[in-house]
């Protein structure tokens, strides 16, 4: 054997080593990742009776009919519902605020522009723990908090400070990407006849589609999975979202399992899906809002 | 004027839901108000909460140790396996894009649901850990994790862990992407050991990341509540209880709205004290670097 042949072989076999112990490293934590989710899914298939003694993946016969229970009986149907429509609208009212503030900042200069921008973002620069006390304290004030009789107001007041919540992580995101749009795009629409709305919405708007997914998905993950509102905004179940609702469920019935991990499952699976689909756009919000400085 | 019509509605829900209800909680924090019946100066106290809050409520600053002790464990155990993993992935070992994807899984579900499975998995009669301890023979070993005041603490950190290495680990893997690849193979060609490359080239550059990620793990961890609330609730005993959950126990437990409010205020002046030293000595040790 030649040097030459021995050193390429010995790089291949360290080359072989550093894999091995990459995957002996990863493989563990991937399983356990799964592991959970997999219990769960299995779980939610099995009976009160063999939840405890059945240990098989797939259940035979899977008992299908514990979603059923868990979307009428359990109530899950409701949060998952109203989860449905306070994620949509804090979406919507995200999206609509920021981009409209961001083409503001990026496409005016006015009096004052600096300021209003820095004071927008600075929530997400300087961290505020403790502020749910100050939402609280306003929210009992404007009588936005559930007191057994109403809808709106109380709904309201769980979307309202999530909105405002989001918005600065959206202009954030928004505002450099609108710096980038050429100027010239607008000039000829404007030529062509096109009002300022006319821009922002015609040209503005769809040339942003990524950044605006990565300001939806973020919002909607946030939405999805927000507990502490809630747990301060709702008493009762008809107003309540899926993960104010799972607590509610687990605290009534304490072991039920199966229609717990039901309920659990319908809770996860809208997300899981997203993320499957839209990875790339969810982590790129995560990395972007962490890596700001 | 468009522009100001533009940017009205957010400003408009800034001031309220960030300017004036945190105003509104400065001032409230020197009263001692049950929010029943119309606030007066009769309830005026000065600075008597908060130096209750600072001097004698020894529940709270518990609270305090208990969150940072979950917050010591994140620092360590789940920042290292976050950035263990990241350098592994970054190799373009076989399957880098299914762990990327999984060990992303974790932190996109919700602290409930999360705290709801490991609480079974936890359990002491039908948990599957202790089953498996059983089936490996350390059936000795088995209790119930979370109700035990040994444990309850340490198992809350797990699955905390749990939760949040994949979020550190997106976070260096996108600070290892950062990084030239030609110093790494000028490195090599002045025959720096794979060791050294890691001490001078991958640490320092990741360093800054570092930082973020610490700052972000202790103000995410500090603020711990829903877990809790899925796994412990704060028992057994007290053994669980954060910061938050004390607060909320002042604000709708005992309805000490004013005292909630001081208690909040301090809560938030220690970590935003915490995270600029923070800031402050990340940018100190790479102006040393550099």
């Amino acid at each position: 054997m030649t040097r030459a042949k021995r050193a390429l072989l010995i790089q291949r076999m360290r080359r072989v080593a550093v894999h091995a112990g990459s995957h002996t490293l990863c493989l563990p934590v991937a399983i356990s990742c799964l592991f959970p989710l997999g219990w769960m899914i299995s779980s939610s298939l099995k009976t009160q009776q063999t939840v405890f003694t059945d240990f098989s993946v797939i259940p035979m016969p899977a008992h299908l009919e514990n979603y059923v229970l868990a979307w009428t009986k359990g109530r899950f149907g409701v949060y998952f519902l109203n989860s449905l429509g306070y994620t949509a609208a804090i979406v919507f009212g995200v999206l609509a605020l920021s981009s409209l503030a961001a083409y503001a900042f990026s496409r005016f200069s006015f009096k004052g522009s600096n300021l209003l921008h820095t004071l927008l973002l600075s929530t997400m620069l300087v961290p505020v723990p403790g502020a749910f006390v100050a939402l609280y304290l306003l929210l009992n004030q404007l009588g936005l908090i559930d007191q057994g009789s109403g809808q709106f107001l109380p709904r309201l007041g769980y979307l309202l400070p999530q909105i405002n919540g989001g918005v600065p992580f959206g202009i954030f995101i928004l505002k450099p990407f609108f710096d980038a749009i050429p100027k010239e795009l607008e000039e000829s629409a404007k030529v062509d006849g096109c009002g300022v709305l006319g821009v922002f919405w015609h040209i503005m708007l769809p040339l942003a589609t990524p950044a605006l997914a990565v300001v939806a998905l973020s919002t909607t993950l946030a939405a999805w999975n927000e507990f502490l509102l809630a747990y301060l905004v709702f008493s009762r179940h008809e107003l309540m979202p899926l993960q104010r609702g799972l607590l509610a469920f687990q605290g009534a019935h304490l072991t039920d399992y199966p229609l717990l991990m039901a309920g659990m499952v319908i809770t996860v699976l809208p997300v899981v899906l997203i993320y499957l689909v839209m990875q790339r756009y969810i982590i790129q919000g995560i990395t972007a809002g962490a890596l700001k400085g | 004027m468009f522009p100001y019509l533009f940017i009205l509605p957010a400003l408009a829900l800034f001031v309220m839901f960030s300017i004036y209800s945190f105003g509104y909680m400065s001032v409230l924090s020197l009263f001692e108000w049950d929010g029943i019946g119309r606030l007066g100066w009769h309830h005026f106290v000065g600075l008597e909460n908060y130096w209750s809050v600072i001097a004698h409520d020894r529940a709270f600053w518990q609270s305090f140790k208990q969150a940072g002790a979950i917050t010591v464990f994140a620092l360590v155990f789940q920042n290292s396996l976050a950035l263990m993993l990241a350098l592994a992935v970054n190799r373009r070992i076989r399957w880098s894009t299914g762990y990327r994807m999984l060990f992303f899984l974790p932190p996109i579900l919700s602290e409930i649901v999360v705290g709801l499975i490991w609480a079974w998995i936890y359990d002491g009669n039908y948990g599957v850990f202790n089953a498996a301890l059983k089936a490996v023979g350390l059936g000795h070993l088995a209790k119930s994790w979370l109700a035990d005041p040994d444990t309850a603490l340490t198992a809350v950190a797990v699955i905390h862990m749990w939760k949040g290495f994949g979020w550190g680990f997106v976070i260096f893997l996108a600070g290892l992407q950062t990084i030239p690849q030609e110093l790494y193979e000028a490195a090599t060609v002045d025959g720096a050991n794979a060791w050294f490359r890691f001490r001078h080239i991958t640490l320092p550059l990741l360093l800054p990341v570092g930082v973020v990620v610490s700052i972000l793990t202790i103000l995410g961890t500090m603020q711990i509540f829903a877990l809790i609330m899925a796994t412990t609730q704060g028992g057994p005993a007290f053994h669980t209880e954060v910061p938050v959950t004390r607060i909320m126990a002042s604000l709708l437990g005992s309805s000490r709205l004013g005292y909630a409010c001081s208690q909040g205020i301090v809560f938030g002046l220690v970590l935003l004290a915490v995270s600029l030293s923070l800031r402050w000595l990340g940018k100190r040790v790479n102006g040393a670097a550099a």
